[in-house]
């Protein structure tokens, strides 16, 4: 998918799928990751294997895509307790998590 | 000659047998989980000691502890299943075993001889031996889909009971455990939504469960169960917008003061106030953020409250009396739990992020100490032993 030259925040829900998106810094990282265990973890669990909330482990994502969880971080699950953490995080950081949510975290 | 081998042995042998563990009273000790790292210290709350660190315990995330009726045995129910027994004497680890796959904490019997485990997975209650943590009964929770209803709000109750709610089925469930072989269950089934969490009045009469899916909470009378469930403070968010919940509030830490008890609102940034007489609601305290837990002094005069993501770096004292926020701490991010000293002139609080905990006096409201743990939560002192629903 290709983005516009213009950055207007119209636009930037068309260039979330791209994987031209400058990825979150370093330091930006490690706190993302940071606030998955620690806070995510208070419902699903600190390792992911879920508690009150599903496990958040590969198997049991396989059938979201990183830009359907990503949505579920940003806006949560009407319904369930799960919140909407876009007060915290952008949209592409919120991709990125779910990026590696997919791919697995080492522990 | 043989009584002086033997008076030899005798003084040789206990040094030897007892080398790494204390000998001393245990009324003034405690354990505090380091989730992150699966151990725990054994604390000296007298000393503000760290006595030992107890590793090997597992994913600690979310865990609780219950105590042996003589205080010497921890149980650490963590939430991979583990459960631990561990000897806060010797600060090792006496038995162990992973009775399940994911759990939420658990209670001891009135007895002491019964120790109970709520599960997520397997949805149900585990009932074991807190002598050998051998099975002794299995209680499976009501199928929901594919699994079984996740059980939560697990406690301890007169005559030999455990009481627990079923999160995905929306009931509250009794487990009568007079006969270990025969083990007998009520249950109701009209609880209301997403029961998350439960606790027992300290005179372990009445049940409550606090409710996800609805504004409300339920109320079991267990002297009179055929009464069934009763709602209370019916639709207390009525009118408000419900904010989003970082973090799910506790219940385990009851907080009675005097004809009053104090409950976390779920979804609403407020402490929710309900007359014991009659049940019905006597106030609303606006605080800082969506409180987790809601304690009380032992003496009832205070009310310490900690809140969920992202106010956890805050901590808010409210008088029991004129219902007013009287002090603001900033103790740090990630400040989950809180602890009284048995006659409350402290309260001891983990700060997850700043790996410390703060011990602060609680009638001048001022930290008093602080010292290191790694990444701490629940801090658990051995007085536990000898209250119900605890």
């Amino acid at each position: 998918m290709k983005c516009f030259g213009f950055a207007g925040n119209a636009v930037l829900g068309l260039c979330l799928s791209s994987s031209l998106l400058a990825a979150p810094t370093p330091e930006r990282k490690t706190e993302l990751l940071y606030l998955l265990a620690q806070d995510c973890g208070a419902c699903h669990g600190m390792r992911l294997k879920g508690g009150l909330g599903p496990p958040l482990l590969p198997d049991a994502l396989h059938q979201w895509n990183a830009e359907q969880l990503a949505q579920t971080i940003l806006h949560g699950r009407p319904g369930t307790p799960m919140p909407p953490w876009s007060p915290f995080m952008t949209e592409q950081e919120a991709l990125w998590l779910a990026q590696q949510l997919k791919e697995g975290i080492s522990q | 000659m043989r009584l002086n081998t033997f008076l030899l042995l005798l003084a040789l042998l206990p040094g030897s047998l007892l080398a790494d563990c204390l000998q001393r009273g245990t009324g003034d000790m405690g354990v505090i989980i380091e989730r992150a790292s699966g151990s725990v210290l054994i604390i000296d709350t007298s000393a503000h000691e760290v006595l030992s660190r107890v590793e090997g315990l597992g994913d600690l995330s979310h865990a609780s502890v219950v105590y042996s009726r003589d205080e010497r045995y921890a149980y650490v129910f963590g939430r991979d299943g583990g459960l631990t027994k561990v000897d806060i004497l010797c600060g090792k680890i006496v038995k162990r075993v992973l009775q399940g796959g994911n759990s939420i904490g658990g209670a001891i019997s009135q007895d002491g001889k019964l120790v109970a485990v709520s599960n997520y997975t397997p949805g149900g209650v585990k009932v074991f031996s807190s002598d050998d943590l051998s099975l002794v009964a299995d209680i499976p929770a009501t199928p929901f889909k594919d699994k079984h209803s996740k059980t939560v709000g697990l406690v301890d109750a007169p005559d030999q009971r455990f009481v627990f709610a079923l999160y995905d089925t929306g009931e509250t469930w009794i487990l009568d455990m007079t006969d270990p072989a025969k083990p007998a269950l009520t249950r109701f089934t009209d609880t209301g939504r997403l029961p998350y969490d439960g606790l027992i009045t300290p005179d372990g009469r009445y049940y409550i469960n606090g409710l996800f899916g609805e504004d409300g909470l339920a109320l079991l009378d267990l002297w009179h169960p055929e009464k069934g469930i009763r709602r209370i403070l019916d639709h207390y968010g009525r009118g408000e917008q419900k904010l989003p919940v970082y973090k799910m509030p506790h219940l385990e830490g009851w907080a009675v003061a005097g004809d009053r008890a104090f409950l976390p609102a779920v979804g609403h940034h407020e402490v929710l106030v309900v007359n014991m007489r009659d049940w019905q609601a006597a106030g609303k305290i606006p605080v800082h953020g969506q409180p987790v837990f809601v304690m009380s002094r032992p003496d009832g005069r205070q009310l310490w409250v900690n809140f969920a993501f992202p106010n956890n770096d805050t901590v808010q004292v409210i008088d029991s009396e004129t219902l007013k926020v009287i002090k603001t701490l900033k103790t740090g991010k990630g400040t989950l739990h809180m602890e009284f000293t048995p006659r409350g002139e402290e309260v001891w609080i983990s700060v997850r992020d700043k790996d410390e905990i703060q011990v602060y006096d609680t009638r001048t409201m001022t930290l008093k100490t602080h010292f290191k743990a790694q990444k701490p939560s629940g801090i658990f002192f051995t007085d536990r032993a000898h209250r119900t629903g605890l």
